[in-house]
Formats: C-alpha cells, sequence, structure tokens
C-alpha cells in the first residue's frame, strides 16, 4: 500500500474547489514562494512547530531529546538554562519527534506523519454525507500534492473508486508526464498562476515560470476543468496590467473555466515563528478591496472570482 | 415596519420587569373566603374565574392584539399556591444584578400582610420539601439533580390546530356530553369525573368573561377616542373579543387574538414550566391568510403588521421569577414560548407554506427574545425556506433553531404514538419533543452526570463535603480495570435515578391531587374524554423527561482516565482522584497532558466518541420506559438550559481537565474548545448518539460571521443541517458571532445591550447573562474559516 506524507487534512473547507471538501495537505514543494502561508508544507521531512505560549516549562522535552544530550546538557535536563544553548540545540534537531510526544501541552507538534492511502481515504469517507449533499469532495493540496507522486496517483485512484469528487491544487511546478497521467483521475485542476513576468517569479517564488505555463497548455488540451489561482500579492502581482495578462492567457487555454484571485492574508507568518524559520518581511494588506480589481477583470472570456 | 409596531416594539423592549401582587391577592382573597367550600378542581377553577373576573385589564395605545397576563407590560404576578415568596426572595428579585424584577414598598407590605400568611406552608413548594425524603434533599442539595416543579407548575406543552375550528362553547358542549354520558354506578371514578368536568365547564367560562371584558374595555375607548381610524380599530378590537374564544375564529385577526387569550389563560391560570407555545403556527394560519387575501379583507402587509403585534404580545410576558436552584437552572427572563415553522402536515406532506416565510421575515425584523421561533425541517422542506432560515441565523440573534422533522416524528413512533399524531407534533420550549395539544411532556429536572462520575471516583461520598450521598461502589483501589470504573459509574447512575423517580411520583401525585389545570384540560385531548386532569394523566400521551446534562465532560473524563490510568498506567486512579481532589495544584503537566493528549468528543474520534455512546447507552436503559405516575413513561432528554454552569459550580475538578466550579459541557456540545476539527467532525460524534432514543438533544454550534458572508456560506451551512439530519441528529443551533465581540461587550456592556446570542435552546440578551456563563459562551469552539490554501 502507497503511504505519503501528509502534514493535515482540514475538513469542512469550503474554498478548494465546490461543495463542502476534505482536503489533504502533502508534504513538500519545489518553490519557496515569499508569501507563503503554509511553510511547514515546503520540507518533505517532518517539521517541528514550536508554540512557546503554550510552555509549561516542564522540561520533559529536553529529557527526552537526543540533540540535548548531543550538546552537552546533563540528560533529565530541566528548562532551558539560556537562549544560546537553545540555539545549539536547535542546530542539532534531527526532527524525531520524541520530544513532540513528551509534551504534555502541544508546545511542541509534530508536523507531518506517514499515512497509507486507506488510512486517508477512510478519513476522507467520514465527510461523505457532507460531500454528497453540497457537490463536494475532497482536494489534494500541500506543498505540492507532486512531490509525491504515486502516492497522489493511488489516493486518486482510491476516491474514483468510492466516486468521491477529486480536485487537485498544483503550482503546476512538475514533471509534465505526472500531470497528464493524474488528468484522468483528476475532477477538477486547482492550478496556481502566480505572475507572467519571469523575472518576478525567479525572485519571489525561487524557479521560473516557464515549465508551469508550458504545462498550463499541455494540460488545457488533456482536461476539461481547470480553475486558475491566482494569490494576489500586494506589490508583486497585483498591478491590473499583470492581473489582466494572467486573465487572459488562462482564457486562452482550453480546459480553464474559471479565474480565482485569492487576497493575501498574514495568517501564516506565526506559523514561521513557530518553525524558527525567519519569513519575508510581512506584504502589507492591499489598498484596494479584491472586488475593486476584479471589475476590471470581467469579459476577458472567463469568469473571475475572489477566493476559492 | 409600522411606525406603530416600531413603537409598541420599543416600549416591550424598554418596559422592566416588575412584579406584580394583584394576582397573588386576588386568589388570596378567594381562598380565605372560600376555603373548603368546593372539590380541589372547582375551587381552582373558580379562584381561577375570580381573576378572570376581577385582574386589571390593560389595553395599550395602538395595540391590535389585546390581553395582559399583568396589569401591564412585563408586570409579572406571582403563584403564591406554587410557591409563596418570602420577603427575602423579593428582596433579592429586587436587588440581583442580573435578571432582577421590580418589587415595590406596597408589594412588599402585601406580602408581609396578606400573601405570606396565608400560604406559607400551603404552597407547593413548601409541601413538596417537607414530603421528600431525606435521600432526594441531599441529592437535591448536593446539586445531583435538580427539581422542576417546585416553583413551576407541569405544563411544558403546545396547542394543536383544534382551537382554530371550535370555539369555548364548542367545548362546553363536549364537556356536557361527556358528563352525561357518565356511569355512576358502573364507574366508580364517575364523581371524580364530574367534578373535573364542571371545573373545566367553569374555567372555559372564566376565559370566555375575560375576553367579554376586553370587549366592553375596547368599546368604552372607542367611545372616547377622537381619532377616527383608531376608534374603528378599537371598533374592530371589541368585536374580535366579543368573538372568541367563545366562538372558532373566522379570519386572520381573530385566529391570533383567539389564541393569545387562551395563552393568557394557561399562564395566568398556573405557571407551567415554559409558558405555552401555539406550535405550527404558520399551518394553522395558512387558511385566515389566503381567505383574507381572496376576499380582500387582508393583504400581505396587514397580516405582517398583525403579526408583529402579536410577536409583541409575547415579548411583554416575563418569565414569572424562579429563585434558588431554580433560578439557577433557567436564570432568564425568557419564558420559551416557541413557534414551529414548517414541519410536516398529519398526512406527511410538506407543512411550509406562504405563512411560513412570512413569519421568517417578522422574525427577524422584530428580533425579540419572546417568542422564539424554529424551523422544523423535514425531508420535504424547501431548500429555498432553509436557506431564508439561516439568512436570519446569520444575523446572530440565535434564533431559529433547527429541528429534524423526520427525526421528531421517528422519535414519537419509538414512544408508541401514532403517525398522525407524530407528524402533527413537533418541538416545545427548548428541544422538547410531544405530540402537539394531545400530551403532556413534562421535563422533571435537569441531570448531574459528572457529579454522578465524581461519587464513583469516591466511593459514593461527595468530596465537596464529606457526605456519603450514594452507595459504596468501590474504593479506587478495588477499580482495577476501566469497566469497573463503569460499572461504578453505572451503580451510582442506577440509585440516584432512582432516588429522583422516586420523587418524581410523590411530585406529580401531589400535582394531579392538589393542583389540577382544567383550563389547560380543556385544550388537550383526551382530558375532557376521560374526565381527567392534565395534572393527572388526562392528555392522551404523558412522557416525563429527565434531562441528562454534561455528557461531552463526562466522556472527556472517561477517555482520559481510559488512556492515563488505564492504558497508560502514567498514575493510579487513587493518585488522579487526589490530583483532583486538589483541583490540579501542582499538576499543571498533567492538566495539559489530559487536554492535548486524551482522546475529545467532537472529533469524530471513536476512542472517545464510543465512550459518549456508552454513557448515552447507560442513561438510557437506566431509564427510558419506567412507568411514571399518568400512565406514561420516562424518558431520555439531553438539554441543558442553564444548569451545565450550576451544576459545574458543585463538581469538582474532573479528569478531563476542567478545573473545580467551572461549567460543564452543554447539551450533547463538545467541552467548550475541545473540538478541534471543524463542524463536520463535531455533527459526527454527536450523531453517533442514537438521538432518536430521546425526546430531545442540543447541540450548539458556534460560527463566526465571515464563514457565512455569503450565499456560498449559506449552501455550505444548509448541506452541514441537512447531512446532520440524514445521521438523525434532533437539533442545531447556532451562534454567529466573533468571541472578540462578545469579550468587548463583556467590558462595555452598555454598547451591547441589544446584543443576543444562543444559550441552550433559547436566545438571550449577553448582558443578562451571569459572568460565567457569558465565559462559557465565549469559550465554546468558534468555527471559523480555516486559512488553507493560498
Amino acid at each position: 500500500m502507497q503511504s505519503g506524507l501528509v502534514f493535515d487534512i482540514q475538513r469542512y473547507c469550503l474554498h478548494d474547489g465546490p461543495g463542502i471538501r476534505t482536503t489533504v495537505f502533502l508534504k513538500g514543494c519545489p518553490l519557496r514562494c515569499a508569501w507563503c502561508h503554509n511553510p511547514e508544507g515546503i520540507d518533505d521531512s517532518p517539521d517541528i512547530l514550536r508554540n512557546a505560549a503554550r510552555c509549561v516549562d516542564c522540561g520533559n522535552c529536553r529529557s527526552v531529546c537526543p540533540a540535548v544530550l548531543m550538546a552537552g546538557a546533563p540528560a533529565g535536563a530541566g528548562p532551558l538554562a539560556s537562549e544560546n544553548q537553545a540555539e545549539k540545540e536547535l542546530s542539532r534537531c534531527v526532527r524525531c519527534g520524541a520530544c513532540t510526544e513528551a509534551c504534555p501541552a502541544e508546545a511542541r507538534r509534530l508536523v507531518g506523519r506517514s499515512m497509507t492511502v486507506a488510512e486517508v481515504l477512510r478519513e476522507i469517507m467520514h465527510d461523505r454525507l457532507f460531500h454528497d449533499g453540497s457537490g463536494g469532495g475532497a482536494t489534494v493540496s500541500g506543498g505540492e500534492p507532486f512531490m509525491q507522486v504515486p502516492f497522489l496517483l493511488g489516493l486518486l485512484e482510491a476516491c474514483r473508486s468510492r466516486e468521491i469528487h477529486t480536485a487537485v491544487d498544483t503550482s503546476g511546478y512538475v514533471r509534465q508526464q505526472d500531470l497528464l497521467a493524474a488528468a484522468r483521475l483528476v475532477d477538477l485542476f486547482l492550478y496556481d498562476v502566480k505572475t507572467l513576468d519571469d523575472d518576478c517569479h525567479r525572485r519571489y517564488t525561487g524557479v521560473s515560470n516557464r515549465l508551469i505555463l508550458d504545462n498550463l497548455h499541455a494540460l488545457g488540451q488533456a482536461h476539461e476543468n481547470i480553475w486558475v489561482r491566482v494569490p494576489l500579492i500586494p506589490g508583486v502581482n497585483d498591478d491590473p496590467a499583470g492581473l489582466e495578462a494572467v486573465v487572459r492567457l488562462a482564457a486562452s487555454v482550453g480546459g480553464v473555466r474559471q479565474v480565482h484571485l485569492l487576497p493575501y492574508h498574514a495568517t501564516g507568518e506565526a506559523k514561521y515563528d513557530r518553525l524558527g524559520r525567519k519569513h519575508a518581511d510581512g506584504f502589507s494588506p492591499p489598498a484596494e478591496s479584491a472586488h475593486q480589481k476584479v471589475a476590471g477583470l470581467q469579459d476577458l472570456g472567463l469568469p473571475v472570482f475572489i477566493g476559492g | 415596519m409600522t411606525p406603530r409596531i416600531t413603537r409598541l416594539r420599543e416600549e416591550s423592549l424598554c418596559a422592566s420587569p416588575s412584579i406584580s401582587h394583584e394576582r397573588a391577592s386576588l386568589l388570596t382573597d378567594f381562598y380565605r373566603a372560600n376555603d373548603g367550600l368546593f372539590s380541589t378542581a372547582v375551587m381552582r377553577a373558580r379562584s381561577f374565574l375570580h381573576l378572570c373576573e376581577h385582574k386589571t385589564l390593560y389595553l395599550g395605545a395602538g395595540e391590535l392584539i389585546v390581553g395582559e397576563r399583568g396589569p401591564r407590560p412585563k408586570a409579572v404576578p406571582t403563584y403564591p399556591e406554587l410557591t409563596c415568596h418570602s420577603e427575602q426572595d423579593l428582596q433579592i428579585l429586587n436587588s440581583r444584578p442580573k435578571t432582577s424584577y421590580a418589587v415595590s414598598e406596597e408589594c412588599l407590605q402585601v406580602y408581609r400582610d396578606k400573601i405570606i400568611p396565608y400560604w406559607r406552608g400551603r404552597s407547593m413548594r413548601d409541601k413538596i420539601f417537607a414530603a421528600v425524603a431525606p435521600e432526594w434533599k441531599d441529592a437535591y442539595e448536593a446539586g445531583i439533580f435538580t427539581e422542576f416543579m417546585e416553583q413551576r407548575a407541569p405544563g411544558h406543552t403546545v396547542l394543536d390546530g383544534k382551537l382554530y375550528r371550535r370555539g369555548l362553547l364548542d367545548f362546553q358542549e363536549q364537556i356536557d356530553r361527556a358528563t352525561d354520558a357518565l356511569d355512576f354506578l358502573n364507574d366508580p371514578e364517575a364523581w371524580s369525573k364530574r367534578e373535573q368536568l364542571r371545573a373545566m365547564r367553569i374555567s372555559c367560562d372564566a376565559v370566555m368573561r375575560f375576553a367579554e371584558r376586553h370587549a366592553a374595555l375596547a368599546l368604552e375607548q372607542a367611545a372616547g377616542e377622537p381619532d377616527p381610524v383608531r376608534k374603528a380599530e378599537l371598533t374592530k378590537i371589541a368585536a374580535v373579543c366579543a368573538r372568541v374564544p367563545a366562538h372558532a375564529p373566522r379570519d386572520f385577526h381573530e385566529a391570533l387574538q383567539d389564541y393569545w387569550f387562551c395563552h393568557l389563560a394557561v399562564i395566568t391560570e398556573l405557571n407551567g414550566w415554559d409558558s405555552l407555545s401555539p406550535g405550527h403556527l404558520d399551518q394553522h394560519l395558512l387558511p385566515y391568510y389566503e381567505r383574507g387575501l381572496a376576499d380582500g379583507s387582508l393583504t400581505q402587509e396587514s397580516a405582517r403588521e398583525l403579526l408583529q403585534a402579536f410577536f409583541v404580545k409575547f415579548n411583554n410576558h416575563t418569565a414569572p421569577p424562579k429563585v434558588g436552584v431554580t433560578a439557577e437552572e433557567s436564570g432568564t427572563y425568557t419564558d420559551f414560548a416557541n413557534i414551529n415553522l414548517a414541519g410536516l402536515l398529519a398526512d406527511g406532506s410538506d407543512g411550509s407554506n406562504d405563512v411560513s416565510y412570512l413569519l421568517l421575515e417578522v422574525i427577524d425584523e422584530m428580533h425579540l427574545l419572546q417568542p422564539s421561533s424554529n424551523l422544523q425541517l423535514s425531508r420535504k422542506t424547501p431548500e429555498a425556506l432553509l436557506k431564508k432560515t439561516l439568512r436570519v441565523v446569520r444575523k446572530g440573534y440565535g434564533f431559529p433553531s433547527i429541528f429534524n422533522a423526520d427525526a421528531v416524528v421517528s422519535e414519537q413512533l419509538r414512544q408508541g404514538k401514532t403517525l398522525e399524531d407524530a407528524r402533527a407534533g413537533g418541538c416545545s420550549g427548548c428541544v422538547e419533543t410531544g405530540a402537539f395539544g394531545k400530551e403532556a411532556f413534562i421535563l422533571t429536572g435537569y441531570f448531574n452526570l459528572v457529579k454522578v462520575l465524581e461519587l464513583a471516583l469516591h466511593d459514593g461520598i461527595d468530596p465537596r463535603t464529606g457526605k456519603r450521598l450514594g452507595p459504596p461502589t468501590g474504593r479506587a483501589e478495588s477499580l482495577a480495570g476501566f469497566d469497573d470504573l463503569m460499572a461504578a459509574f453505572r451503580g451510582q447512575l442506577h440509585h440516584f435515578l432512582n432516588v429522583k423517580l422516586r420523587g418524581n411520583h410523590l411530585i406529580e401525585q401531589m400535582y394531579a391531587a392538589q393542583m389540577p389545570a382544567p383550563f389547560l384540560s380543556v385544550l388537550i385531548d383526551d382530558c375532557i374524554d376521560k374526565g381527567k386532569d392534565y395534572n393527572a394523566g388526562g392528555a392522551r400521551y404523558n412522557n416525563s423527561y429527565v434531562q441528562f446534562v454534561g455528557i461531552g465532560s463526562l466522556t472527556d473524563s472517561l477517555a482520559a482516565l481510559r488512556k492515563l490510568v488505564y492504558e497508560k498506567q502514567l498514575l493510579s486512579l487513587a493518585d488522579f482522584i487526589g490530583v483532583l481532589d486538589a483541583d490540579y495544584a501542582g499538576r499543571e503537566e498533567l492538566r495539559q497532558r489530559v487536554l492535548h493528549k486524551t482522546p475529545k468528543y467532537g472529533n469524530d474520534d471513536d476512542e472517545a466518541d464510543v465512550l459518549m455512546t456508552q454513557a448515552f447507552t447507560a442513561c438510557f436503559e437506566e431509564l427510558d420506559g419506567r412507568p411514571n405516575s399518568k400512565g406514561g413513561c420516562y424518558r431520555v432528554e439531553m438539554l441543558p438550559t442553564t444548569c451545565h454552569v450550576y451544576f459545574g459550580s458543585v463538581t469538582g475538578a474532573m479528569p478531563d481537565g476542567r478545573k473545580a466550579g467551572l461549567p460543564l459541557s452543554e447539551g450533547i456540545s463538545p467541552v467548550q474548545g475541545a473540538d478541534r476539527h471543524g463542524p463536520t467532525a463535531v455533527v459526527r460524534s454527536a450523531a453517533k448518539m442514537d438521538q432518536l432514543k430521546t425526546g430531545g438533544a442540543l447541540l450548539n454550534m458556534k460560527f463566526t460571521p465571515d464563514l457565512l458572508h455569503d450565499e456560498k456560506g449559506i449552501e455550505h451551512l444548509a448541506q452541514l443541517v441537512r447531512a446532520y439530519f440524514k445521521m438523525d441528529g434532533h437539533h442545531m443551533q447556532f451562534n454567529v458571532v466573533q468571541a472578540d465581540t462578545l469579550r468587548k461587550a463583556q467590558a462595555c456592556p452598555d454598547a451591547y445591550r441589544d446584543l443576543i446570542v444562543r444559550v441552550a435552546g433559547y436566545s438571550d440578551y449577553f448582558c443578562d447573562l451571569s459572568s460565567q456563563l457569558q465565559d462559557e459562551i465565549i469559550a465554546r469552539t468558534e468555527h471559523g474559516e480555516l486559512a488553507a490554501t493560498l
């Protein structure tokens, strides 16, 4: 049985495709978007989220941590003696998760657990009644789902066997043959296009958009139901001309049915701190509302919506 | 809203509750003068006639629907025959910070001189407390259960459609036929039946007299009225009051006034728990609505205004004041009148109609605490009506709540009712299922499941007082396996339900013998035909309920014990109990482990949910089907009102991480904040309870407004409700508010006086709630936008 690294399964998702959806988040992403609000989905190995506000200073985490022992602290040591020591210990963290097990208060949480297709399907099936009534289903998101191709295909096939509507949320930065192989198992693609400006794309995501756009054209030939999604990042890609170009491109691709603009929000920022990572300087909330932006984008051949 | 309604609504909102001694005074006069002259039933009926003859009438400027229980809006009468307030009680009512009632010096004087001297020792409350067994009293005082009938009478029922087909004169004919049919030779109860029927007949006279007096008052006002428009209205009011309730109503206005007189009569005769409810008002009013529109005597707007005037009357009727434990279990001005929308017709077809939609608009525009409202949602109810309901819910008033009409039918069929009676039934008060117009469905008291576990953990001794209350079911050391613990819990549950039921039988029989309700008996089938009072088993169906409280807290406590003591053996049961007795002092780490690392009900996690179903099954097996003293049975209800706060205050720290004194979980909702996997997980967990075996199970959900801001949000919520009901869920209600808003309201109540929230089965002004209850509502999990996939 295929297994994959899953970092969350969220229920009652209303913005990842039609109806009430169960969204499965797969770990690992080839992009490094500066605005990423699921930073715990980037690495393709488990992460440890630390929430200092919940810490009750019991010291359990350190007493079970192999890195602490390696850093030279006595075994069973209590709360940290100094911040310097904390840094030293963190740098040796091997993300084994022992501390997350030991922590009573969920101040430490292991993100990313290995699950089989059958286990994920069972969770999805719990919400079957909600999917049926609302025209919803399962969405596979990430990270980038295509980082775990065999698992993704296995999961999609399993959903098909139970007639669960499937959506895949992809960055498009994937091998074209994988994308096309999945197409027959997917009812809806949520396909992210950040910007057509390749320099900008490289600067903010770390990769070129060439492959992404090529894949979009290829997928458009092979699939009938694609929604292009554009994260609206203030000062990066929210200029009217750039947005119009994205919508026009989307309209030129056969299988694209809708465009969705996803307004930037800052809910991911706290997660960077909890991961012990730095995040790019915050993007200020947009000056004009997304609704105003949308007004200029209608009549380009595709319906444009705000939100998922 | 017309200027008239705006003004009447405003007057109703601004009137502050006060105590009126008039009813108590008139009643005392009558009892003093007539003591011993009549049978109990006839004495009750004649005293009721005396009230209807002599009480001060009120007909306010601009009113269309007339009649008040007190001398003016929100002037609340008292019922010394049920509970005789002491001077101290009245002083507390006057001065308590929440849900206070103004008590005048004159009122105190009348109580001191006349009412207390006569009723002290004669009131039902005094007699009940004198008669119950010591074990009952101990359990009551420890907060294991409460007793509904110690301050208010049984009542708790809803009217059906017969009121609109027949006037009181027709009912009197039926009474006469029943009297004529009595067989004084072969039926040894015939003489007592004759007395009951006599009393019923007199009570009809009383209500007709009450209406006639209003007709006369309206004519008198009309004579002196300079404004020709108002003069015409008053003349019409006089004509309406001369017609109903003696005769069946002929038009929309008469139908509303007819119900209103009967409503006032029932709540004047006795102070029954849950005032009274009109039931399927949309179904009852439809013929009048259609006929009025067709013959031009009614427009949609005039119908709307009449309904709004009708709503104001409900809101004018603050619940009679409660004291002591009863004030704790139901600390509110709300008197639980509840209007059912849609549902089914007796033939099984969809019961929704044009009036349902109109009523929803009235509910939205008026957004008054009373009457409350609910949608009876069946598989056949149009999606449009559900969505229109949810658009009102979105406003955040907490109403209408939504019931599963198909489940309500199944529940009643299981109780042995006919299919037609079940379909014509619905829900009253908070969430209680009943056959409208045909059933005495009596709530008898709340039952503290968490306290029962606390006693099981302490071998039957209440750790709060050190007093032995329950049987010894095993010291911690002897509860070697989890099954032993469950057996101890079951043993305590069995014992205290027995104590409760023994008390119930006594109290039910005291009411049957001493406190009949002849007018209510006229309105409920088959009291007339049986010649038997409502309180003595006259109704066609007689289900009594015990309302279990805290199943979420109980489940999480059991789950934590199973996980930490019996599976992981992290500490012994005795040690854990020591930690609880010390209220987790110095053991925050353990408390955190319990909070975060043990299974919690409400997350669709079978590890916890299976314990919920075991606990529920224990309650069901211990109670369901046991006989009450009216020929009916006891049934399970899962409803807290505000009792989870009181029960929490008498219950020590529990293994679910809850510290001593804090509120328990309410209804069948998860422990506040313990559900972390979204609303579908909550309803999946809740639906694992076989709710068709209850007579009502209350599920509260809190949503942030952003989740419902657009039509898509409404559609998805509609599907959430539909899916829950496909799984046989009974009821769902919603708070749509940000916790932040509630915190602001706590800080600056003056700026949030009109903020309405859902408590449990009813809505209330947030600022009128106790601060503990306010905190409890804030702590409930808020289902909001799950930020995910940018």
